[in-house]
């Protein structure tokens, strides 16, 4: 976190000051685990054995905040008796498929799910895992959860054997500190002073924190590593507490916002499942698979209707189904990796590259670059000249003699943008909280914003637009935004507040509860609703925090709306007490008949606790008054995921696809349901091989911003770190000949790269499986050109495996060689890689 | 006069984030100082110099276990006997680490963030023939890139390496406390742009007393090896506008253990000059004398 | 032999920056400064003892020694166009401040004996002969009172640069402030006496022989007590590059100033001793200017003698009144 988010880190700095123990666990050891009170080390593909554990831990000796656990989350739930454990099938859960390499997940179901279930429903059950395997599969369900009975049967002393309590217990009985020395490399000293402060920090009195970030995603298992310290922090009463919580460090800047308003493939803007070309042939259809009806996702219609309304205006009414059909369609996996392939196999003809570079930025940089060769045109916006625009004429491919520049028919437009300084708008960052930014100078020369960009663009192909049908989706589009300034650069305050959505008067809306599933009102994003309340740019509010309460409520605007704290209803106990002074947060007036507090309650303002919901109650009414995850089905924390895993309803820990030791804990060795592509382009080192005996993984500097388009340029920053190096233990270094500050040679199936070498004891050696591995560290920032700092491209390196779910790459835990010297040029390159992958 | 200002960094919390030193060339506008992967830990600036005026130092180390002379063990503060395990980090004159075993792990990593020390009595300010250098109503010391004719004579004077001469420029260059923004009334760059308050800005009197706070909390946290540098108005630069809390010898860190302001000894230098001069106007008059006789 | 010091550093890196005076300049800046304070030295002493020839010797060279060791300093400057900038303030803490007053001084008085000198050996000079006839009547003695003068500006001009680079955190330099002056002005007698002996008829150098073994005496006698008394901070000027630079000058000021003492008997003689002498000073210049860059780069002459002083409880302090500029 001091690595790449330092800014962020100041307020773990600060919590420090106030006693906070912090531990660090990472493969190597960081400016993190530098100012941490204590460093793990762990060997990179881990994380659910060492999580496992904990969650043993808790189980076993009973730490568990019961009643928290009780009231809060699915614990005392009964579970499908079709339902097998990976401990029964030795690493399957039951309803794979081996030849579609998925899961049906209808034996996961909450027991009675399958007789209750509304038909809709339960088709959408038993296609779960069939989606999952074609289109990045949770987010069909919303941001909610995937619909599943609102009161399931339920066991509260927790002694059903096939209680979600009793089940989880069995699951991870054999997470072990002694597994977790075997597997992640943790002694078991370390192992138990971690156990003991998380647990001792945990209650009425005191909560945990556990942050991550890509290092915990970027696995074949990614979903499932946050699905585990979701378990982990229910168990310890942890969610919707002050000071506590699972936080996800985004990448950087507004990514968390282009997933709200998304740049992906799979869903539309908040978090509503894009509609498939078969599955969702009219509005009714889609609702019906489109997640739960009881929660607050139950009233997904207004949300869908309003965007319908945001998005094309007068012309969407009733009766055409709010111009449902106006929506493209998924037809499959659509996902950065498929749409690559799609270009080597020529059935994607054009691309958009807008502020990534993914030649540089993305696994298999070699597929990639062969891609981008292969389109009719490439679109690349960024500040400066990024390898992705320019590897027709300066990429490693060249040099190898694997392409030609007169070979490659791609045409490359290079559109110059405007930097984050030079125009307006709004970022998104990690903790939901939208934040406006004042444009500080013009964008020099030709660059304009992203904004500018898109809304000439639209303008520009609305007026060659014909009369067809086909163009009726564009025409009746409303695209109209106020503009100014020399080059008609339009407001990014209006699309805010178009985003924000208008009433049937034409005001700004105040809170997505006021959106209407009858056409009435309009919003581009139903949890934005809020942010221009009032017609006042609430994410403009600057109010320091030293003249305002620790919230902070007013610095900034935070969705939903403006709530700091997700779930905070979990923060007061089942009767709406706080569960302790030190820790309250919301709480039930009882004379007011309100729930109140410091927070904005996450729960409907007059519910009072002892609220029962009647039978065939819809929406938020179907929740009680004692279940603080709203968005739920069911209003619990799920430990247990009846559905919306593509690769299980638990955690499970799996080798990475590339690892150099066998599953210590079951005959499977990998993610059963992984992305892998069957290709002959697609190379992967075998597991165990003695050729990559290496772990492998990589990681960003504090110094560089990821495939460093916006740091290798500046000498002020490029100074700091000019070169590519690979960080090797000092034993690895001296058994290899490889000399500090000399060169390697780093191998796998996909590329060789050159690097400087830093040897250093902050990469340590584990010992596991009766021997010692030795890691690789890699920073991925550099590229071939375009800077004053190049380097070889890391990510050349890594292979295209994916997690099922959300479909990303497993870019932290891979294998290797490791030769001392530069690597090869031109040919001699090719030669070498063709004697790794032959072995 | 103003009240004097200052800078204390905490190296304690420092994060290594190098913040500090994009701020400093940012604002003041110093060009980069070379493109050298250096293979020293994550730091590939290097020192101090007259294109460089914040530089994070990183030091990676093995602390031993506990009551083998760790920290808080029998050895107590000042002396921590860490093995600097980095390679390249020298131990002794020989560079071989005494008793280190390759592939012990490194569990403690030292980043801290060296500044000019603005001295109370500074050599540079001292050795200036020109007057470039002067002390600012803020008690820093600042040279007027206006006056400064280059003759470099403050770079081999600064007890702390800081002060460098710019050889395309030909002229002396070094931190100025952001001398034009504490006239502005905002704190230097670093401090500003520090995200942990490692650099902490503002009248010396009152650093130096949360500084001490800040030792004594260490120590009651058994953090034994924590220390204050450049603080002390007694030292033989009496004392830094800039000081530092360390958490091991100041030599680790590239610092003077004990620095000097060398013009402390001018008027002895003196004195033997004209003992030398004197003896060699006697000797030429003896030369003559004698040639007469 | 000093044991090897154990110590810490930082990567090995030094603490303090290594002079950045270039080579030649500096070196060639700091004889040509001893050669002229010792050769106006000379003059004077010439003047009041009747040594005309030698005399007008040591004048043209103390003369053309500070003009051009003056132009060596300019052109060693970071902004040579700003020299005058030297002399905006005159600082008694800066020994550069203090220098140039002294050199401006001196270069001034020597070029006015020196012309005065010239004008007289050569009185039908056109230049002359262009002079008010007042001012030329005046030169002669205004020359013989500015050689005289001199010889206060002269001993200055040769031994501030010892001060010079004594003033700095170089070790090997600021250690041995109190042998420099000695060593410096040892060796300016000896590049006097050199340059007296080589460029004045035999019978009329006998004064220039004699300052020249006594300045070689000086020099080899500050030298060794230099090495003796540094002990590790002194390395430098026993080892590496510095260290043979300092042999050889060691070896070449002894050599000629025992020539010295026989050369008045033979033409060789003379000119060898006066060589030896010339290059024996030119090489404690360029040892004395290399010894402080080895004494900067490693960080354990900085870091020993420090720590030692800690370890002893014998803290550096300014508990002396300061003396820091203003």
């Amino acid at each position: 976190m001091a690595e790449c988010h330092p800014v962020g880190f100041q307020w773990v700095m600060e919590a420090k000051a106030r006693g906070a123990k912090v531990f660090h666990i990472d493969p190597r050891f960081t400016r993190t685990s530098a100012l941490a009170d204590r460093y793990l080390p762990i060997r990179a593909g881990t994380d659910i054995v060492l999580l496992g554990a904990l969650i043993n831990h808790v189980l076993t000796n009973g730490l568990d905040f019961r009643e928290y656990v009780l009231a809060y989350t699915n614990a005392s739930t009964i579970i499908s008796e079709d339902f097998r454990d990976t401990e029964d099938l030795d690493g399957l859960f039951s309803g794979y498929d081996a030849e579609g390499r998925k899961y049906d997940p209808s034996s996961w179901a909450y027991e009675g799910a399958e007789e209750e279930a509304a038909a809709g429903q339960r088709r959408e059950q038993l296609e779960g895992g069939a989606q999952h395997a074609e289109a990045a599969g949770p987010h069909e369900y919303g941001s909610g959860g995937p619909a599943m009975l609102a009161t399931p049967s339920t066991d509260p002393t927790l002694n059903h054997p096939r209680c979600v309590y009793q089940i989880l217990k069995r699951h991870f009985a054999r997470y072990t500190p002694e597994m977790v020395a075997e597997a992640c490399g943790i002694e078991p000293e370390a192992f138990a002073e971690l156990a003991e402060a998380i647990t001792a920090n945990s209650g009425r009195e005191r909560t945990t924190a556990w942050v991550y970030s890509v290092g915990w995603t970027q696995h074949s298992v990614g979903a499932q590593y946050i699905r585990a310290g979701a378990i982990l922090q229910l168990l310890l009463g942890n969610i919707g507490r002050p000071g506590g919580g699972i936080l996800a460090l985004r990448g950087h800047a507004s990514i968390q916002g282009s997933s709200d308003i998304p740049t992906l493939f799979n869903i539309l803007p908040g978090y509503l499942p894009m509609p498939h070309a078969h599955r969702h042939e009219d509005l009714d259809g889609y609702l019906a698979a489109a997640g739960a009806d009881t929660g607050f996702w139950g009233r997904k219609r207004s949300y869908m209707v309003s965007l319908l309304k945001s998005w094309w205006g007068d012309a969407a009414t009733a009766d055409n189904d709010f111009r449902f059909d106006h929506l493209p369609r998924l037809t499959g996996d659509h996902g950065h990796y498929t749409t690559v392939l799609g270009q080597i196999d020529g059935t994607v003809k054009g691309y958009f590259v807008v502020g990534e570079n993914p030649a540089v930025g993305s696994s298999s940089g070699r597929l990639q670059r062969l891609g981008l060769a292969n389109l009719d045109w490439l679109v690349v916006r960024d500040l400066r000249l990024v390898e992705t625009a320019t590897f027709w004429k300066d990429g490693p491919e060249l040099e190898t003699g694997e392409m030609r520049t007169e070979d490659i028919g791609t045409e490359v437009f290079f559109m110059p943008a405007a930097s984050h300084v030079e125009k307006e708008g709004t970022f998104t960052n990690t903790q939901r909280l939208l934040q406006w930014r004042e444009k500080a100078v013009d964008p020099p020369g030709e660059a304009r914003s992203d904004l500018w960009f898109y809304y000439h663009l639209g303008k520009r192909i609305r007026r060659r637009l014909t009369d067809d049908d086909i163009d009726l989706p564009l025409r009746e589009l409303t695209w109209d935004y106020p503009e100014h300034g020399e080059h008609a650069e339009p407001s990014a305050e209006a699309v805010l507040r178009e985003i924000n959505g208008t009433g049937p008067d034409g005001r700004a809306l105040s809170a997505y509860t006021e959106l209407e599933p009858d056409g009435s009102t309009r919003c581009g994003c139903w949890i934005y609703c809020g942010v221009y309340a009032d017609e006042v740019n609430q994410a403009a509010r600057r109010k320091s925090r030293h003249e305002q309460g620790r919230i902070a409520p007013e610095w900034g605007w935070a969705w939903p709306a403006n709530r700091r704290v997700l779930y905070n209803r979990a923060s007061a106990d089942p009767e709406g007490r706080p569960w302790s002074e030190r820790k309250k947060l919301v709480w039930w007036d009882e004379e007011k008949g309100e729930w109140t507090g410091h927070d904005v309650p996450d729960f409907e303002k007059d519910k009072p606790p002892h609220y029962l919901p009647p039978d065939e109650a819809r929406a938020e009414d179907a929740i009680s008054g004692s279940t603080p995850f709203i968005m739920q089905a069911d209003g619990k924390g799920w430990l247990y995921a009846p559905a919306g895993m593509a690769d299980g309803p638990l955690p499970t820990h799996y080798e990475p696809h590339e690892s150099p030791v066998p599953n210590p804990l079951y005959g499977r060795r990998a993610n059963p349901c992984r992305k892998v592509y069957d290709r002959p382009e697609v190379p992967y080192n075998p597991a165990g091989s003695s050729r990559f005996p290496y772990v492998l993984t990589t990681y960003r500097l504090t110094e560089h911003h990821t495939a460093g388009g916006m740091s290798r340029s500046l000498p002020y920053l490029a100074e700091l770190q000019p070169e590519l190096f690979c960080e090797v233990s000092p034993r690895l270094a001296e058994e290899l000949g490889l000399v500090n500050g000399g060169w390697a040679t780093i191998v796998t199936t996909r590329a060789a790269i050159e690097a400087r070498v830093l040897v250093t004891g902050r990469i340590r050696p584990l010992r596991l499986d009766g021997r010692r591995i030795e890691q690789v560290g890699l920073p991925y920032h550099w590229g071939w050109s375009g800077g004053v700092a190049t380097g070889d491209v890391t990510n050349d390196l890594m292979p295209m495996v994916l997690d099922p779910n959300v479909y990303i790459q497993e870019g932290k835990a891979a294998t290797c060689d490791v030769r001392p010297g530069r690597r090869p040029r031109g040919q001699a390159l090719l030669e070498l890689m063709e004697e790794y992958r032959r072995g | 006069m103003a009240e004097r200002v200052g800078f204390f960094t905490d190296t304690s919390i420092c994060i290594g984030c190098k913040a500090c030193e994009v701020a400093c060339k940012e604002w003041n506008d110093v060009p980069d100082d070379g493109f050298v992967f250096r293979a020293t830990s994550y730091d590939n600036t290097g020192g101090l110099g007259a294109s460089t005026w914040r530089h994070v130092a990183f030091i990676e180390q093995r602390v031993p276990a506990p009551g083998n002379g760790g920290p808080g063990g029998p050895s107590g503060a000042g002396e921590l006997p860490a093995d600097s395990v980095g390679p390249g980090v020298e131990t002794g004159a020989d560079g071989e680490r005494p008793g280190a075993v390759v592939g012990e792990p490194v569990d403690r990593w030292l980043m801290a963030s060296d500044v000019c020390k603005h001295c109370t009595h500074a050599a540079c300010l001292d050795v200036c023939p020109t007057g470039a250098l002067f002390r600012t109503e803020f008690h820093t010391v600042v040279v007027q890139a206006d006056v400064c004719n280059g003759c470099g004579y403050c770079v081999p004077a600064c007890p702390y390496g800081v002060i460098g001469r710019r050889e395309d420029d030909g002229r002396a260059f070094k931190c100025t406390m952001c001398y034009d923004r504490l006239r502005g009334g905002l704190e230097p760059a670093c401090a500003k742009a520090c995200p942990t308050d490692s650099i902490q800005f503002g009248p010396l009197d009152e650093l130096l007393e949360r500084a001490e706070r800040r030792v004594t909390d260490l120590h009651g946290q058994g953090r034994t090896e924590a220390r204050l540098y450049g603080a002390d108005p007694n030292d033989g630069v009496g004392g830094d506008g800039a000081f530092f809390l360390l958490m091991d010898d100041p030599e680790v860190y590239g610092l003077p253990p004990d620095p000097v302001v060398t013009t402390r000894d001018l008027p002895a230098m003196w004195g033997w000059a004209a003992g030398a001069a004197l003896s060699m106007a006697g000797v030429m008059a003896a030369a003559f004398l004698r040639r007469r006789r | 032999m000093v044991p090897e010091a154990e110590f810490r550093s930082y990567y090995g890196q030094p603490v303090i920056k290594a002079p950045v005076w270039h080579v030649p300049h500096m070196p060639l800046y700091l004889y040509l400064g001893g050669l002229s304070g010792g050769a106006s030295l000379m003059s004077a002493a010439a003047r009041l003892a009747g040594h005309d020839r030698l005399g007008l010797t040591a004048r043209v060279t103390a003369a053309a020694g500070a003009t051009l060791g003056a132009g060596f300093l300019v052109a060693e400057l970071g902004r040579p166009e700003r020299f005058l900038n030297m002399l905006r303030i005159f600082k008694p803490t800066s020994p550069m401040s203090v220098g140039s007053w002294i050199l401006a001084a001196h270069s001034g008085l020597s070029a006015l004996a020196t012309a005065s000198a010239v004008m007289s050996a050569a009185p039908a000079s056109a230049v002359a002969a262009r002079l008010p006839r007042r001012v030329a009547a005046a030169l002669p003695a205004a020359g013989d009172a500015a050689a005289v003068a001199t010889a206060l500006t002269g001993p200055l001009m040769a031994t501030y640069t010892a001060v010079l680079v004594a003033d700095t955190a170089v070790p090997a330099w600021h250690e041995a402030h109190r042998e420099l002056p000695f060593l410096f002005a040892g060796s300016a007698l000896a590049s006097a006496g050199a340059m007296g002996m080589l460029a004045t008829p035999r019978a009329q150098a006998g004064p220039a022989r004699v300052a020249a073994a006594a300045g070689a005496a000086v020099e080899l006698a500050a030298g060794a007590v230099i090495e003796r008394r540094l002990g590790l901070v002194g390395e430098p000027y026993r080892e590496g590059r510095s260290g043979r630079l300092m042999r050889a000058a060691r070896a070449l000021t002894a050599g000629g100033g025992l020539l010295a003492t026989v050369a008045g008997r033979s033409r060789a003689l003379t000119a060898l001793s006066g060589l030896a002498l010339t290059a024996g000073a030119l090489c404690t210049r360029f040892g004395v200017l290399e010894a402080g860059r080895a004494s900067a780069a490693d960080p354990k002459y900085t870091v020993v003698p420090q720590r030692q002083r800690l370890e002893s409880g014998d803290r550096a302090s300014t508990a002396a009144p300061a003396r820091s500029w203003p």
